[in-house]
């Protein structure tokens, strides 16, 4: 697939990594800034273009004419949405993506319509980032929460811990102490390593399990991990940039929030935007003022800011003062591995969360969407079965899954199926599917695809 | 760094992707092999000893050395590529030695480094009486290195991954190697392949038109296109006594001195568009012109030839295969007076284009450094001026500039002291200079006992030696070569 990547930021770099990195994929990335892509074409195998992304001439450069899909990534939505309509009226270009993160435009889904601005699906990483953080907040215990269907099926992480039901037992005891209720474990991480989740598999303490399960069956399924915490009462968040205003905005009607902020004039518009959050302006890595806005009682803390490694410091400062389960946001996959299951409970990286949403266009067969996991090394799909293809009308133990990958949950119109060996597949099923090597990929893809 | 580190980390890895050059290299002796059987000649058992010699232990210790493979960086890149380079002429010179009896491994080499440089110069004479098999070995060879092995490698084998934009910058010519043609490495890698095995199939189909049997047109079409000079005859083009063959090598000569990026974007557009936006092809074109018809009015006042007609065609065909670093001839341009021949050993250094197969600094560095003097005299009138460094549209970052400088600065530090060698090995000062010259730009026959009417044989296993220094450096523009002798190089 003939890719064009608009933007070399952030979200930009990590977008031209993920697709580069799939050997089908040619990606041509545009930017304003040389050296930016200079030292961005020194570590993938990719072609840069300098300039701006909207202009004809240089999308022409990039090869517009015959590119498959555009994914405008910068700083400015005007920008994006003004390339995906030159894309659009210039090239026919089939698939257009835009970042557009002001609420002003995404609030009005006419806007992108028919006849609208030409863009097909528009992401906006804070929004996505924000949902994440909520789901994480309304699981406690959660390492991560992903949407299948309309957020009907979910596919949870979770850290067991001794006091679960489950831990030091055989997998298939779970069935045999919630007859009731149907859940599939897709993976298990052992010491950072995947391990084939069997009937007589034995849950260990610290392992990372994945499971999958109907939105309503989670918290019981979490309770045999794990002792269920309790629903989060107070919140603190660090930094009140776009998510972290975002994020007070969307929990403090249920919860307590305090948000401190570093900048005096940006903290005293974020209260004028929230309500009932109480605003700070201070650092959030500053011992006293922690202690005296009583973080030993906080459920969780999030640390937000533009700098990550603030974020690390003061989500580990938080844990050591007292606060239950903490949070950073972590943009380095590096610094992430270092400090997540450690210092940090969980980190949140906002590329991987963004990616899924691109991933999922990227994908061949028809595919309803992707979830990026573990840093991109492990892919969660959920594909749609046509007849005609290697899957439909097959018994889930007939169907011959490449290494790593399980089956974990169908969606049959409104119901939601956990897959066992005997469940047949039919037409118009949602299959949704855990991949352990994301390398396999491709041979996923063939399964959807007819013929 | 002990030992065994560095040949866990960085030795056997690279040796076990040098080793797939190896076995795709010693793969490449099959087609003169074939040859060799059709015609019965005495090429035979030199390509099936080498081959199978190179072929099997390259095998067995590619596939040895197959788990260490790893990501390639920077460093393992460069020292991939000049390894490559010293390697690869070595097993190419073993047909050589075993076809051509009493044939020592310095002439041998010599040969082959010539060869795949492109460099054209030949220790080798009685080329009318070779085995073809052998003769079409360093013609194939000047083709391969022409557009570059590691090039072709990056095209053709998958083994190189992410490293082969690494590869591919530490073997390509010109100060910006950043501009790709298609997003992947390995595709631009094939595009130029293409248009360059293209361009060479016209020549050889024009070749024949003007009356050259197969053999010597595919052999002059190869040693044309890659700017390489070999010929299949010891009186070079002049054997031949034809003045369309004479233009037809002169045209493609040409074609192949300019960046074969823009031939593509040619042949994609289907129109003289790229050629005309080229600034480095155009600047080519002006200088040639000036050039031969400036020469041909020299040569007939100083009365070398009787009439100017006569001095332009030998003017013109000399010139411009000294100029674009290809190296054929067709009079002994030695005994001209001596302003024409340094002329054109001064052209060597500057003509060709950055992204063609031929040498020296390249048109697009010599255009950089002209706009930047501009710039440096405009200054002394305005000094707060702000003046960009611009060759045709595109403007010249600062850094590239001073790139540019230093490699100019190396590239001539290298001319000087080659050339010092040299004369203290007892060679006289136009002999040195021009051997250097002709070496270092890839282009192929010098003056004096280096002239176009004799052969390097006449020199010593010393000057030899330094010649093939000056070749090696000359393709991999200096600095590929020269870091790898860097202390900093070796420092973890």
């Amino acid at each position: 697939m003939k890719i064009i990547v608009i933007g070399a930021g952030q979200v930009g770099r990590a977008a031209a990594y993920y697709l580069a990195r799939e050997e089908a994929n040619e990606v041509t990335v545009i930017d304003v800034n040389d050296e930016l892509l200079r030292d961005l074409q020194d570590r993938i195998d990719i072609r840069t273009v300098s300039g701006n992304g909207a202009y004809p001439a240089i999308l022409e450069a990039a090869g517009a004419a015959k590119a498959d899909m555009l994914v405008a990534l910068t700083n400015s939505d005007e920008v994006n949405m003004l390339a995906c309509q030159v894309a659009h009226c210039l090239y026919g270009t089939p698939t257009k993506i835009a970042r557009v993160r002001a609420a002003e435009y995404a609030a009005r889904p006419k806007l992108f319509g028919q006849g609208g601005i030409a863009v097909d699906v528009w992401v906006s990483p804070e929004q996505l980032v924000t949902e994440y953080i909520e789901r994480l907040i309304e699981f406690p215990g959660a390492l991560q929460v992903l949407d299948f269907a309309d957020g009907r099926v979910r596919l949870v992480g979770v850290r067991a811990l001794k006091g679960g039901f489950l831990v030091g037992q055989q997998l298939k005891a779970l069935r045999e102490h919630i007859p009731r209720t149907d859940a599939r474990v897709a993976a298990i991480y052992r010491k950072g390593r995947s391990i084939k989740p069997e009937g007589n598999t034995v849950i260990e303490d610290g392992d990372e399990v994945f499971f999958m399960a109907a939105r309503r069956d989670i918290p019981l399924v979490m309770s045999e991990m794990r002792k269920l915490g309790e629903k989060v009462k107070r919140v603190v968040i660090a930094g009140g940039g776009n998510i972290g205003l975002r994020l007070a905005r969307a929990l403090e009607r249920d919860t307590q929030v305090r948000l401190i902020e570093r900048d005096a004039r940006r903290a005293r518009r974020v209260s004028e935007i929230l309500s009932s959050t109480i605003v700070l302006n201070g650092d959030a890595a500053d011992e006293e003022l922690l202690i005296e806005e009583n973080i030993d009682d906080a459920d969780v803390f999030c640390a937000l800011t533009n700098a990550e490694e603030a974020n690390i410091l003061s989500a580990m400062l938080a844990k050591r003062l007292g606060a239950n389960t903490v949070m950073a946001l972590i943009n380095r996959p590096a610094y992430a591995e270092l400090v997540e299951s450690g210092a940090i409970d969980i980190a949140i990286s906002p590329q991987t969360i963004t990616m899924g949403a691109l991933l999922e266009h990227v994908r061949r067969g028809d595919v309803a969407r992707v979830h990026s996991l573990r840093r991109g090394a492990a892919e969660a799909i959920e594909g749609i079965v046509h007849s005609g293809t290697k899957v439909a009308g097959r018994r889930v133990e007939n169907i011959s899954l490449p290494e790593g990958t399980t089956i974990g949950a169908v969606v049959r119109g409104d119901a939601v199926l956990i897959a066992h060996h005997d469940t047949i597949i039919q037409a118009d099923d949602h299959l949704i599917l855990f991949l352990t090597d994301k390398r396999q990929v491709e041979a996923v893809e063939k399964l959807f695809q007819p013929g | 760094m002990s030992v065994a580190t560095a040949l866990r980390t960085t030795i056997l890895p690279i040796s076990n992707i040098l080793a797939a050059l190896v076995m795709g290299f010693s793969g490449m002796m099959l087609v003169p092999l074939v040859l060799a059987f059709v015609e019965r000649d005495a090429g035979q058992p030199g390509f099936g000893d080498a081959a199978l010699t190179v072929f099997l232990p390259a095998v067995a210790y590619w596939l040895l050395t197959r788990r260490f493979r790893r990501e390639l960086k920077v460093r393992d890149g460069i020292l991939l590529v000049t390894v490559a380079w010293v390697l690869l002429p070595a097993v190419a010179a073993m047909p050589l030695m075993i076809g051509i009896p009493g044939l020592h491994f310095t002439d041998a080499y010599f040969e082959t480094v010539s060869g795949i440089t492109t460099t054209g110069a030949t220790v080798l004479s009685g080329l009318d009486h070779l085995p073809p098999s052998l003769n079409f070995w360093r013609h194939f060879l000047n083709w391969v290195g022409g557009m570059g092995i590691i090039v072709l490698a990056v095209a053709v084998l998958p083994l190189l991954g992410v490293g082969g934009m690494q590869l591919y910058r530490a073997e390509t010519p010109g100060p910006m190697k950043d501009s790709k043609l298609t997003p992947r490495i390995a595709h631009t890698a094939k595009a130029l392949w293409y248009v360059y095995a293209g361009i060479t199939l016209a020549c050889v189909l024009a070749l024949l038109a003007a009356g050259m049997n197969w053999f010597d047109a595919i052999c002059h079409a190869f040693s044309a296109l890659s700017l390489g000079g070999f010929s299949t005859h010891d009186a070079n083009v002049a054997w031949f006594h034809s003045l369309p063959i004479e233009v037809i090598l002169t045209v493609f000569q040409v074609i192949a001195a300019m960046n074969f990026a823009t031939h593509f974007m040619a042949v994609r557009e289907r129109s003289f568009a790229p050629l005309l936006r080229d600034s480095q092809a155009m600047a080519l074109l002006r200088i040639l012109a000036i050039s031969c018809v400036g020469i041909a009015l020299f040569l007939t006042l100083e009365g070398t030839y009787p009439d100017f007609w006569t001095s332009l065609r030998h003017a013109t065909f000399n010139l411009v295969t000294i100029a674009t670093d290809c190296g054929y001839s067709t009079q002994d341009f030695g005994r001209w007076p001596l302003f024409a021949p340094m002329w054109m050993l001064f052209l060597s250094c500057v003509t060709c284009s950055a992204g063609s197969t031929g040498g020296g600094i390249k048109m697009i560095r010599t255009l950089v450094l002209a706009k930047s003097s501009l710039r440096e005299m405009v200054g002394i009138l305005h000094p707060n001026i702000e003046m960009p460094v611009r060759v045709g549209s595109t403007i010249i970052s600062n850094q590239v500039v001073l790139s540019v400088l230093g490699f100019v600065f190396l590239y001539f530090m290298s001319i000087v002291a080659l050339t010092l060698i040299l004369l203290a090995t007892g060679l006289d000062l136009t002999s040195s200079i021009s051997a250097i010259l002709a070496c270092i730009n890839n282009a192929g026959p010098g003056l004096g006992v280096v002239g176009p009417a004799t052969t390097y044989a006449a020199l010593g296993d010393v000057q030899k030696w330094v010649c093939i220094v000056a070749m090696l450096l000359g393709r991999l523009e200096v600095f590929s070569l020269l870091v790898v002798f860097t202390p900093a190089f070796w420092r973890k």
